[in-house]
């Protein structure tokens, strides 16, 4: 296993302020599978999601100290150029925030800025990604309108195509079917399941059913530290921590 | 009981909201009407198609077509000036300074004290950074002058609109790979489109009415400029100059050099109204 581990987080400690928010974490994240963080809310999950892109770099007062490596480089040491790192990796908020433009320009707003602004190329990996996300059927004839034209869970698929369209190696997903609809987010999980034969995956969520439906493997987060992590199925079937088996039972959600 | 306390109190606040509406609504029609009523008879097609005649303290003929030209070109000039200052600091402290929030907050402090400091301190610093430049009351002055009393107003304007863009929506262009400025210009200015334009609008109008600073560095003149290096009228000082000429007809024109201005100002909102609406389509609502 350990020569795919895509992502290897190494005694990560964070704080805000006074506040210890992720308790010496070590988590081990293998590749081209779906890895779910879970957790009750606020138990630190998003914070060490955003640790992965490290979008945790424009919060004040944090300090993060550790290392995270992905294809063996520290993410956290490194002076390299952080959006070089972002573009390595797709995200999915908790709700989708797509950007103030046309749903053409949002799929191709990842291209333009890394300086590829032929129109012909960009039409076809617009139609691509829109494809791969399952949103081209939806939008083909009226790609010139805004993005907030969508609903809520077309939203969240451009996002996703979004985030496609850069060439990740990693898709980051926060809780991402929470503002949507169950069938939206049936479609979701669905383009998830489809997806990870392409990409590394590490979804955070608080639903225990979602996890049951599509993790490969799962890191149990409980008050910042990590409890126990391992494959779904050992994790589901046969937990070894006390807590794990308490909050399988739902004991605290 | 309660309940009809509670009921009583609802009606006598909702009493007074309407009081206090009423009396700013009563307030404006009160200042259009006079301006109306005055106004109304001296303005004539001569008084916005022709420069004064005789003097701006005597003349009773002629128009004042030189000091709407004049309050145009300053109130544009000086907008345009703080607007290339003002979107960049406004974009820096919400985009790269988003993590110090102790200088972001002392940067907003000092920006209204500025924004409260009165219109003639203005004036009277862009005069002596006139004697000091060596240059004499002329429109770039007055361009300069103005820019420096509205750059307050414009950041924080736009500043309390870049405010509320959603920090996920931040997150969402850096994680496609967008550095802090790209973020700033293609993200949060686009998102901003119509707020940012009502700065400007809120801008123009305190430039374009505003005496006070461009007494001492615009001058006063009967032409219309042609170059930057030349005294200017403007509209607000056409109003004081009339209004304080001894003369009753002169003293009525300057009711109607204030319904051109009030007019100008109008228009100005309402086409601005109109382009901030066609940007909004882009715009996502969160």
């Amino acid at each position: 296993m350990n020569n795919h581990t895509k992502i290897n987080i190494n005694n990560v400690n964070l704080s805000i302020g006074k506040q210890h928010i992720l308790k010496n974490i070590n988590v081990e994240i293998p590749e081209k599978k779906i890895t779910v963080i879970l957790g009750p809310s606020g138990c630190g999950k998003t914070t060490l999601l955003k640790c992965l892109n490290r979008l945790t770099d424009s919060y004040e007062d944090i300090n993060v100290s550790g290392n995270i490596f992905i294809n063996n480089k520290d993410i956290l040491k490194s002076n390299g150029d952080i959006t070089e790192l972002r573009k390595k990796m797709g995200l999915l908020s908790q709700r989708p925030y797509p950007l103030p433009m046309s749903i053409y320009d949002n799929v191709a707003y990842g291209l333009k800025i890394s300086g590829r602004k032929k129109k012909r190329f960009l039409n076809k990996r617009v139609e691509h990604y829109l494809k791969q996300a399952s949103l081209w059927e939806e939008t083909y004839d009226r790609l010139k309108e805004p993005a907030s034209s969508l609903s809520i869970g077309q939203q969240q698929r451009l996002c996703l195509a979004r985030g496609l369209a850069v060439d990740p190696e990693i898709i980051l997903a926060d809780e991402p079917t929470s503002a949507l609809d169950p069938l939206s987010s049936q479609a979701i999980e669905e383009k998830f399941i489809h997806l990870k034969q392409y990409y590394t995956i590490v979804l955070v969520t608080h639903i225990l059913r979602q996890a049951k439906r599509i993790a490969d493997n799962i890191v149990f987060m409980y008050l910042g530290e990590v409890i126990e992590q391992g494959p779904a199925e050992s994790f589901f079937n046969n937990p070894k921590m006390e807590k794990t088996k308490a909050y399988l039972s739902g004991a605290f959600n | 009981m309660m309940i009809k306390r509670k009921k009583i109190e609802e009606k006598i606040f909702k009493v007074l909201m309407v009081l206090a509406t009423m009396t700013i609504a009563f307030a404006l029609m009160l200042i259009i009407y006079s301006i109306l009523y005055k106004g109304l008879p001296s303005l004539s097609w001569e008084m916005i198609s022709q420069t004064p005649k005789g003097g701006f303290y005597f003349g009773k003929e002629g128009g004042i077509l030189n000091a709407i030209i004049g309050s145009l070109y300053l109130s544009i000039g000086a907008t345009f000036l703080a607007f290339i200052v003002g979107l960049p600091v406004a974009l820096y402290i919400n985009v790269h300074l988003v993590k110090r929030k102790k200088i972001v907050n002392a940067i907003r402090f000092f920006l209204d004290l500025l924004w409260g400091v009165p219109s003639i301190v203005y004036g009277a610093f862009g005069f002596s950074l006139m004697i000091y430049m060596g240059i004499r009351t002329s429109l770039l002055a007055g361009i300069i002058t103005v820019a420096f009393l509205i750059i307050p107003i414009m950041i924080r304007a736009m500043d309390e609109v870049f405010k509320e863009v959603p920090r996920g929506l931040m997150e969402a262009a850096f994680s496609l790979g967008s550095t802090k400025s790209e973020t700033a210009y293609k993200i949060f200015f686009r998102q901003c489109v119509p707020g940012v334009i009502t700065a400007i609008l809120l801008s123009l109008g305190r430039g374009i009415g505003d005496a006070a600073s461009v007494m001492f560095t615009t001058g006063y003149t009967d032409h219309i400029p042609t170059s930057l290096t030349q005294p200017t009228a403007t509209l607000p000082l056409s109003i004081f100059f009339q209004l304080s000429s001894p003369i009753p007809e002169v003293q009525n024109r300057a009711y109607a050099s204030a319904l051109v201005l009030t007019i100008i100002i109008l228009i100005i909102s309402l086409s601005a109204r109109m382009i901030s609406g066609k940007y909004q389509k882009n715009k996502i609502n969160f």
